[in-house]
């Protein structure tokens, strides 16, 4: 059974490596660097071209930052990205009274505290389905793509004004929740070495903040952290920390996919954005590398008929149609188990963990096609970022060539049947955990793997 | 390495064989197929092309609105076409599978998304998929035998 305290490989053992990430400097220039691209994408987004793979706008952020999220931050670094994301960097620097201020004894703004009815991810996952609703269009018009970027920064400089801490990062931002779920796939964590050392701690500078740094900004209480979704790896506690109890390790595989304390992995409003992200992954997939024309009309012509019915299809699919199908399997399981404790509610949350591989593998294999085929729009758009005939690095009349055809389909596939495995094996390992016996829990979970196992082929169907 | 492991990594790697290796009950078919394409934005008509294992074939692109251009994955063949022109190339499906034809030449908004398919049979799309996805759900329930192995330990 999984608890808080370090398990697996100590990064910050290295004297070296722990004193790179206690310096601000590396970490901020890292975001500063982030910052400048993002003004320039925005800029690019409202003064370039309108031609989405020939603006920068579009190349950067939809092919080669999200499949750098996608295939590399995420299932490795969980949150890194977060950790020196443009996004809530200017309000957090007003909330700081300083662009690389330490002192996290005196902050700015109104202070208030998040609402407590607001704590969950249901804001976030109201957010991110909006936002999927004009995908499309998001991904394809470079002024869409730079609204909904500044727009973001507004709201996040806005909440950081009014309320403590990284509240938007926490409640509100569509990509945090992306990242913030399936970055409990991930094996690099932040924990402490040893619970028992915080619990007697009387200061919990942690959560305060000192004179060397701030305290969580992600509102979350370091000394029993035991899951990537709720700390940001801003590395703040590794500065606070007195007691040097602060650790960045390299943790096992699924370690945060287990049952805690004899609860499931996950809460409903966490499965709820699995079901979310799942339906997406295949909707994206079924858009925009299938051969259904009219499907990808719809999804375009926001405000059409047409699109109302897509729009409506997707969230069917994600609201009730998945969660239903779900719900039935553990159901069925339930009576199969004779009732076992927990009973349904129970069952329902245990069969949602393999949400977080099975959707992972799908928006990787959905990620690899997308940028193999459309990688080389990256490089044109370097040299000629507004699509104004310029020529910087002599990449700007790079013809467009899908990379790798030949390998990408077999790389999918690798992410596809992974994902399913990994997430056959993790659901399996929860019902047996918080099942009486081992027949039960077999009994229990069988359902939901048929269910799961249908999915996976949904998702082989649609992107290979 | 502990039997579970192993037996379980064998069967991944069957999951993936059964998914995308070429399929190896192969008849390969001879003849020629003549396959009409008309693009329009941001589609190919009809957008699903099959065709046996070892048959030529000969695309002919047209296009209805603007310039547009094929490009097919996995054979590296591209065409381009003026609106009202015909454009042609030929070739031999000796891979089996599904191929992706993809516009070429940008025709608008959605055009990094028109996407035709040309399916080289025999496939056995659904079976493979089937395989697919049943032997990576046993893949997971053979390693689980791992985790309890430790446990015991
Ligand atoms: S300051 Fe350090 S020891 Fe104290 S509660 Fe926080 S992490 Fe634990
Ligand atoms: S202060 Fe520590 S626990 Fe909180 S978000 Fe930053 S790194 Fe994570
Ligand atoms: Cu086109």
């Amino acid at each position: 059974m999984k608890r808080s305290g370090t398990e697996g490989f100590e990064l910050t053992a290295r004297p070296w490596l722990r004193r790179l990430l206690v310096s601000r400097w590396p970490q901020w220039s890292l975001m500063a660097v982030a910052l400048a691209f993002f003004a320039y994408v925005v800029l690019a987004g409202f003064f370039g071209t309108p031609v989405g793979n020939r603006n920068i706008a579009i190349t950067l952020v939809w092919i080669a930052w999200w499949a750098a999220l996608v295939l590399v931050l995420v299932p490795v670094g969980g949150r890194l990205w977060c950790s020196i994301c443009p996004i809530p960097a200017p309000g957090e620097w007003l909330q700081r009274g300083g662009l690389m201020a330490s002192d996290g004894r005196r902050t700015r703004g109104l202070k208030r505290r998040w609402p407590r009815r607001l704590r969950s991810l249901w804001l976030q996952n109201a957010g991110f389905l909006a936002l999927a609703l004009f995908s499309a269009v998001i991904l394809t018009t470079p002024r869409v793509t730079a609204w909904v970027l500044l727009g973001l920064v507004l709201l996040a400089v806005a909440v950081s004004l009014v309320f403590e801490r990284r509240a938007f990062c926490r409640y509100l931002c569509p990509v945090g929740g992306f990242i913030g779920i399936y970055a409990l796939a991930a094996p690099l964590a932040l924990r402490v070495r040893d619970p028992d050392v915080c619990r007697t701690h009387p200061t919990k500078d942690c959560y305060r903040g000192n004179a060397q740094g701030f305290g969580c900004p992600w509102m979350t209480y370091p000394g029993t952290l035991d899951r990537n979704a709720d700390c940001g790896l801003c590395l703040e506690c590794l500065r606070t920390c007195p007691l040097d109890n602060v650790t960045v390790v390299l943790q096992p595989l699924g370690a945060d996919l287990g049952p805690r304390r004899g609860r499931p992995p996950l809460s409903i409003d966490e499965a709820y954005k699995g079901f979310i992200l799942l339906a997406a992954a295949l909707v994206y997939g079924a858009v925009m590398m299938g051969p259904w024309s009219a499907l990808k009309d719809a999804a375009f012509q926001v405000g059409s008929g047409p699109w109302f019915l897509y729009a409506a299809g997707l969230l069917l699919l994600a609201l009730l149609l998945l969660p239903g199908l779900y719900l039935l399997a553990a159901w069925i399981g339930d009576r199969l188990a004779r009732r076992p404790a927990g009973g349904l509610r129970r069952g329902f949350l245990l069969a949602a963990t393999g949400l977080i591989p099975l959707g992972l593998g799908g928006w990787i294999a959905f990620s690899l096609g997308f940028l193999f085929a459309n990688g080389s729009y990256v490089l044109s758009t370097l040299s000629d970022p507004l699509g104004w005939g310029w020529d910087l690095l002599g990449t700007a009349g790079l013809a467009w060539r899908p990379a790798l055809t030949g390998l990408v389909p077999a790389l999918q596939g690798a992410a596809l049947v992974a994902g399913l495995a990994w997430a056959t094996r993790l659901t399996s390992r929860a019902f047996a955990e918080t099942t009486e016996s081992r027949r039960a829990a077999l009994r229990r979970a069988a359902p939901v793997l048929l269910l799961q196992a249908a999915l996976g082929a949904a998702l082989m169907g649609v992107m290979l | 390495m502990s039997l579970p492991r192993a037996a379980s990594l064998t069967l991944l790697a069957l999951a993936l064989a059964a998914l995308v290796a070429p399929w190896p009950f192969t008849s390969p078919a001879v003849g020629e197929r003549v396959v009409r394409l008309t693009a329009r934005q941001f589609a190919f008509d009809p957008p699903q092309v099959e065709v046996a294992q070892g048959e030529r074939v000969v695309l002919e692109l047209t296009s209805a609105d603007v310039v547009h251009g094929l490009y097919l994955d996995g054979y590296d063949i591209e065409l381009k076409v003026d609106p009202g022109q015909r454009a042609r190339a030929s070739f031999i499906a000796d891979q089996v599978g599904t191929f992706r034809m993809r516009c070429s030449v940008t025709c608008g908004p959605l055009h990094p998304f028109m996407i035709g398919e040309l399916k080289v049979r025999p496939a056995g799309g659904g079976a493979r998929i089937l395989l697919g996805a049943s032997l990576a759900t046993l893949a997971g329930l053979v390693g689980l035998r791992d985790d309890d192995e430790a446990l015991r330990d």
